[in-house]
């Protein structure tokens, strides 16, 4: 121990000091949208109890919050509002993208959903499963509480470095090859009855 | 139980039956759907609009015109059911609204719209009901991708550093 300090009395960072209040108070804003948010309530309920991990403390305002739990598919009409509430909440702020649809669109590759929020929004955990179990997004807190802990600082600055979109481009290059393909070709058959067999 | 002969005699005989086990279809020329839904309507006691939709019939086997839609009505008294049948070509798909008989037509109308682009004359407020505003694709249309013309992927990229 360092000499002239009282035994209850520790030396840090304040950046280290913040983050260590920052990661064990998450505030989480649900944006549940399909059956990924019934396991973000299992997860908050009193089996798994999320409030171990000081993060029990879901505010419907994204004034209020600090993690965005992006729990479900997104569909093109929800995007700008997912947006707005991103933009809506306060610094410091991190985004968990929970389940398959949420992180690619999972098995919804159709006009009307978006294929993995991260296109449009910056995401730090993605939780795999269909949907994930509620071990799995408790993992994904505990990492995110390592994550801020291990780069968090007091005024933010390491989000100030991330100018660059972390997710995929929105339009994938196989993307455009397949609208080529699915443009409307005069003459071509698109669909073809299946051949009569006859025995 | 409602007979064909009814609407023939009065109709004309371009109204023709089909029947798939206890489905019985009218299908009924696009000019005289209205005033066959009225008659039925009015003398007959379909007091209520079950299900309208429609079906796009591109490629479809042996199949002449393009949309098909189709009006489920319920007498309410007797429990019968019948469902009447039209058809209707691009390039302006369009139909009469049969709001003024059954209110419950308003959404489903705005619903075959949104998904297939047929226009219902006389509806009081034909928008979208499922798809965005700024949409204008029909997306239940056959030649439309299932995958989309790119709309999905028609937002601004929010980075970490500029939110």
């Amino acid at each position: 121990m360092a000499v002239g300090l009282p035994e209850n009395v520790f030396l840090t960072t304040l950046d280290a000091a913040a983050s260590w209040a920052r990661a064990n108070s998450l505030w989480p804003m649900p944006f549940a949208t399909a059956c990924c948010g019934i396991e973000l309530m299992a997860t908050a309920a009193s089996r798994h109890d999320m409030a171990r991990f000081g993060a029990e403390v879901m505010r419907f305002s994204p004034r209020q919050c600090d993690l965005l739990i992006v729990a479900g598919r997104v569909a093109m009409k929800m995007l700008p509002v997912l947006q707005r509430i991103w933009l809506q909440m306060p610094e410091p702020k991190w985004c968990i993208s929970m389940g398959a649809c949420a992180c690619t669109g999972g098995v919804f590759d159709t006009y009307a959903v978006v294929q993995g929020v991260d296109r449009f929004i910056p995401v730090d955990i993605y939780v795999p499963g269909c949907p994930p179990r509620p071990e799995q997004l408790l993992a994904a807190i505990i990492e995110m509480q390592r994550k801020i802990m291990r780069t968090g600082t007091i005024r933010g600055s390491e989000f100030a470095t991330r100018t660059k979109s972390d997710g995929p481009p929105p339009f994938d290059r196989d993307e455009v090859r397949r609208l080529q393909e699915a443009a409307p070709v005069p003459g071509l058959e698109i669909y073809t009855p299946p051949p009569v067999v006859t025995e | 139980m409602f007979d064909l002969t009814t609407l023939q005699d009065r109709f004309g005989t371009d109204i023709t039956e089909s029947i798939f086990r206890d489905n019985r279809r009218f299908i009924v020329p696009s000019e005289k759907v209205y005033f066959v839904l009225e008659c039925l309507w009015r003398d007959h006691g379909f007091d209520m609009l079950a299900e309208l939709t429609a079906a796009d019939y591109l490629e479809y086997p042996g199949a002449t015109e393009r949309f098909g839609v189709m009006y489920v009505l319920l007498n309410s008294v007797s429990g019968e059911r019948l469902i009447i049948k039209t058809h209707v070509n691009l390039p302006d798909p369009e139909l009469p609204s049969v709001y003024p008989l059954w209110r419950s037509a308003d959404w489903m109308e705005r619903e075959v719209y949104d998904m297939f682009g047929i226009k219902f004359a006389g509806h009081p407020d034909l928008r979208r009901i499922l798809m965005p505003e700024e949409f204008t694709a029909f997306p239940l249309r056959k030649d439309y991708p299932l995958k989309g013309r790119g709309e999905r992927h028609n937002f601004p990229v929010l980075t970490r550093a500029e939110s």
